[in-house]
């Protein structure tokens, strides 16, 4: 399975390569928020009380690069409906190859994209604003990012596979992500500070706003129990969720 | 190498159920060239992609190249190869990229899925396109490249579906040479679907005839045509002789459809070359001058008229459950 694994991530990695504009241009919205709205945040988060510990760049860089994830991951399923169509998941599923390889090897390239992009915008931040972050803490985000968009691609696909339709398909994935996005606290972090009551209490009920807290204490160098225990095992758990999901889905007759 | 006993699959979407295929028995013997004849939405695709571990069957069971269908899908992927309709290779990958990528899948080293594909490139007219990308290549490029990676690991037996839908005539009939040549040479078992008429006539040592999910007819091409309507023949006589001549055609074992008008007796008749010498000189011997003779071998067109009351274009013309049906199978 492993070896299976690998081969097509090496298809879909190589792909990806042939392409490296879509990378970039996948980058593009987070290093706009990064430049158009970063400094909008600097005064906000100084003279406004309630946000977390931090400065505004260590606050916003790393959820950037959760949102970042969150679209790219989630529109993952794109690429598989085109597979589907020209034939690719056929040839692939009637050979012996292993199901979960197929699913693991795609999801892996999504999780390596997203990495690769996340480098991107935190050099960005660092060299450009006043990001200030231990090199320790950048690689747990990065990790946590990773294991996201593996997440995020494995639920993206079983639901491709599941509609099969390219109009219903991302407007689905809309009306899903949306509400997810602005209960996670990316832009700002809504805490007791500064949200109402209500709408704290059903931000703590959305998975992702514990994964994007994580991340945040990650950049923040917060390695306590505290700050990384509930994101992590909701991630974990999420995780192994989805690529079930996918797998199953996968290994479908139809599919 | 296949025999399968009531496979039957049932397809259930928006609380509408439909049988695509209704409990078909299919058996090839292994060096045999098999067609599976019948209009668009008959059944053949689905019945393939039951055969090639995509689809579970909703009931019955198959062995499949020495393995079990139902309970060892694995041991059947390994032993066949499957050229699907549409093809299967990414627009934006390398010709050598997917070729490698599908011997490796089937356990080959790279080394041998390497020279493996160089054998198969070089079989299938395809050398020097190792670095294209397949969306560069010409429509029957593309089907050769689906054939060499459906026999990268040197299957056994080969599924072909539809394996010239969509190509130029001199590409169809170079592709007709090239499996042709996998029989011939290496002594590959192929069961390949078709609408084409003249596709299954040319290629096929066997075929079986499958309408709304059900194996209607099977034989050899020569077999099926004459089991069914005969041979159509027509004879110019004199207008005297007309009735004389009737008579004595009439009088021939299995003739019938008798016409006799404007010069012209025409009739229908088994075997019509051989019906033919006997009847000429029955023509001689009562005096009647035969002025002019003609006789055309029913087409599996007639076959599948005899068979089914349609005739196979008409047949073309989906109905709104076969259309849905389609899409799904297709798009599957």
């Amino acid at each position: 399975m492993l070896r299976d694994t690998w081969l097509i991530f090496r298809r879909d990695a190589t792909l990806l390569l042939r392409n490296p504009a879509w990378l970039a241009i996948g980058v593009m919205q987070p290093v706009l928020y990064l430049v158009l709205f970063g400094p909008l945040m600097e005064r906000i988060v100084t003279n406004t009380p309630g946000f977390p510990p931090g400065s505004s760049w260590t606050i916003l860089t790393p959820a950037l690069i959760i949102q970042l994830a969150l679209f790219s991951a989630t529109t993952a399923g794109f690429g598989l409906l085109a597979d589907l169509r020209n034939g690719v998941v056929e040839r692939l599923r009637v050979t012996p190859a292993s199901r979960m390889a197929l699913l693991l090897g795609k999801v892996l390239t999504n999780g390596l994209t997203t990495v690769v992009q996340a480098l991107i915008i935190t050099g960005l931040a660092f060299l450009v604003f006043d990001l200030s972050a231990p090199f320790g803490g950048i690689l747990l985000t990065l990790l946590i990012v990773a294991m996201l968009s593996v997440t995020l691609a494995s639920a993206s696909y079983a639901v491709a596979l599941t509609l099969r339709n390219e109009q219903s398909f991302p407007a689905l994935v809309n009306a899903v992500m949306m509400p997810v996005l602005l209960l996670s606290g990316i832009l700002v972090p809504i805490t007791t500070g500064l949200a109402p009551q209500w709408l704290y209490t059903i931000s703590r009920i959305n998975p992702f706003t514990h994964i994007v807290d994580a991340g945040r204490a990650g950049f923040r160098g917060d390695f306590s129990v505290d700050a990384l225990l509930t994101g992590s095992v909701v991630l974990v758990v999420l995780m192994s969720l989805c690529v079930f999901w996918g797998a199953r889905t996968f290994r479908r007759e139809n599919a | 190498m296949i025999k399968a006993r009531g496979l039957q699959r049932r397809f259930t979407s928006r609380g509408r159920t439909v049988d695509a295929v209704k409990g078909v028995d299919i058996d090839v013997d292994e060096g045999e060239l098999v067609g599976f004849l019948g209009p668009n939405g008959a059944g053949k695709t689905t019945t393939l992609r039951m055969l090639t571990t995509l689809l579970t069957p909703t009931a019955g069971e198959a062995q499949v190249a020495g393995c079990d269908l139902l309970s060892d899908p694995l041991g059947v992927r390994k032993r066949i190869g499957y050229v699907a309709q549409g093809g299967g290779t990414g627009p934006e990958c390398k010709v050598a990229e997917e070729i490698e990528l599908q011997g490796r899948l089937y356990g080959l080293s790279k080394a041998e899925a390497i020279a493996r594909g160089a054998e198969l490139t070089e079989q299938l007219d395809l050398s020097g396109l190792d670095q294209r990308m397949t969306k560069t290549l010409s429509g029957g490029q593309r089907r050769r490249l689906d054939i060499a990676l459906g026999l990268i690991h040197r299957p056994g037996l080969v599924f072909f579906d539809e394996p010239t839908t969509g190509l130029d005539p001199q590409s169809r009939a170079n592709l007709w040479e090239h499996i042709r040549t996998l029989r011939s040479d290496q002594g590959v078992t192929l069961f390949l679907t078709t609408h084409y008429l003249e596709e299954a006539d040319a290629l096929c040592d066997r075929i079986l005839v499958i309408d709304g999910g059900e194996i209607v007819a099977e034989g050899t091409p020569d077999a099926l045509k004459a089991r069914v309507s005969g041979d159509s023949v027509v004879l110019g006589v004199d207008e005297d002789d007309m009735g004389r001549a009737a008579e004595i055609v009439g009088d021939i074992e299995g003739a019938h459809d008798l016409t006799a008008a404007h010069g012209e007796v025409r009739f229908r008749v088994p075997r019509g070359d051989t019906a033919l010498p006997a009847l000429l000189r029955a023509f001689d011997a009562a005096g009647i001058t035969t002025q002019s003779m003609q006789v055309q071998r029913p087409t599996l067109d007639d076959v599948f008229l005899t068979l089914t009351g349609r005739s196979l274009r008409d047949a073309e013309t989906p109905q709104p459950a076969d259309t849905d049906k389609e899409a799904q199978t297709h798009a599957a």
